[in-house]
């Protein structure tokens, strides 16, 4: 069999087949492709962002529990130091309202012991004119002797 | 161009059907013949894919693939899929046997799309007169193939069922042992059956498309410009409507496969 224009004319088609594969088949496998390559990248991504926000909410989870319990104690301290202040502030008070009574009762006390006093004072000056008259066996004259018995009673 | 009688176009297609003939042993009874074009072609072709897919396979990452892998992945994923739908067992074996003959047969298929005359042509040249592409268009070839297939079914059967369990079913299906001879004998032609209509329908599919391309290829010598060109765009979009007749036709010989074996392993 010789060279001819059969191997020319299968040729052409052939060049007519490879453009058609190329525009009409060729898309659809390298997009089929693409597609994915496409899906597998982004479910990577997704799984390696999962991965990082995981990370990332533990981190979170553990600052914030940090987080927590250092203001956990810092209000305890601080109950702590309010109960002592609370406590102190009383203990004057009671100190204060101690002292205050004990004063009141001093006053009190003082008060009393001038009128017993005075009292006292004013009894024994009329013991003493009663006594006196007796003595002297006859009326004084009160009036006329008042000066001298208040001097008496205020000597006394 | 050459004007050649009416003749021409038969010693065409007669020159083109001839296969590379290769007489082993000497002539008499004993010597056979083999067509080392088909072999020649299909062993050709297995290489490749066993390289390609090989060498794609070294290198594939669990991270986002190349294209390369991306394409086997969808190719492996597909076939797959179709074995796991008809299939519901241990895939270890019949995934890469589907694998291997959709992509094998799809190779072979393929070499329909090459111009009928160009691997003729350049075998000419190295003084070799009768060369055929396209192994699938060899009867040999189809039968070798679905007898391995039928074999694979007899050995999944006996394997699945066990030598007594298997003998029962060829012997007592479907019509109870009362019928015993005559169930042997369906049993056996529905056996025989599936490795010829497996064989023939790929041979069919293939020789009579590669028939239809030297049909039209008698064009180009008719001599004039007009059925030259009729010739061409002919060609052509015989040539387009052929890649959907190869790939079907790998696709059914993958899932007849598929399904014979699968059906090895049910039990009657």
């Amino acid at each position: 069999m010789e060279f001819n224009a059969t191997l020319i004319g299968e040729m052409i088609s052939f060049a007519i087949l490879i453009w058609f594969c190329v525009h009409f088949v060729w898309p659809h496998l390298t997009k089929a492709i693409e597609e994915r390559q496409l899906k597998i990248a982004e479910g990577l991504n997704a799984a390696e962002r999962a991965h990082a926000e995981l990370r990332e909410a533990d981190n979170k989870a553990a600052a914030e529990v940090k987080q927590a319990r250092q203001q956990a104690t810092e209000i305890i301290d601080r109950a702590q130091q309010q109960a002592n202040q609370i406590l102190d502030k009383a203990r004057t008070d009671a100190v204060a309202e101690i002292n205050r009574l004990k004063a009141a009762a001093q006053d009190d006390i003082a008060s009393m012991a001038q009128r017993a006093r005075e009292d006292l004072r004013e009894r024994v000056g009329a013991l003493a004119v009663q006594g006196a008259s007796k003595i002297v066996q006859r009326e004084i004259d009160a009036a006329a002797h008042k000066a001298l018995l208040d001097q008496l009673a205020t000597e006394i | 161009m050459a004007s050649e009688p009416q003749g021409g176009l038969t010693e065409y297609i007669q020159h083109h059907l001839t296969h590379l003939n290769f007489q082993v042993g000497p002539n008499g009874f004993w010597s056979f013949h083999l067509h080392l074009d088909s072999v020649s072609v299909s062993l050709g072709l297995g290489v490749i894919f066993c390289l390609w897919f090989w060498l794609q396979a070294r290198k594939a990452t669990a991270g986002v693939p190349g294209k390369g892998q991306a394409f086997l992945e969808i190719v492996l994923e597909f076939v797959d899929g179709q074995v796991k739908d008809v299939f519901h067992g241990d895939r270890r074996f019949l995934g890469p046997l589907a694998l291997t003959v959709f992509v094998w047969v799809f190779l072979m298929n393929a070499m329909d799309l090459l111009p009928v005359d160009l691997l003729p042509w350049v075998t000419e040249k190295l003084h070799v007169a009768h060369f055929r592409a396209v192994p699938t268009a060899d009867v040999n070839m189809t039968f070798a193939m679905s007898v391995t297939v039928l074999l694979l079914v007899i050995f999944y059967s006996f394997k699945a069922k066990g030598f007594g369990g298997y003998m029962h079913e060829l012997f007592t299906a479907p019509f109870g042992k009362w019928f015993a001879p005559f169930n042997f004998a369906l049993n056996l032609v529905e056996l025989v059956a599936k490795p010829v209509s497996l064989a023939m329908r790929l041979f069919g599919n293939m020789y009579a498309g590669e028939l239809v391309f030297m049909l039209i290829a008698g064009l180009f010598s008719a001599g004039s410009w007009l059925l030259f060109g009729m010739g061409v765009i002919g060609y052509a979009v015989w040539g387009i409507f052929h890649i959907l007749i190869i790939s079907i036709q790998a696709f059914i010989f993958m899932v007849l496969t598929i399904v014979y074996i699968s059906m090895a392993h049910d039990h009657h």
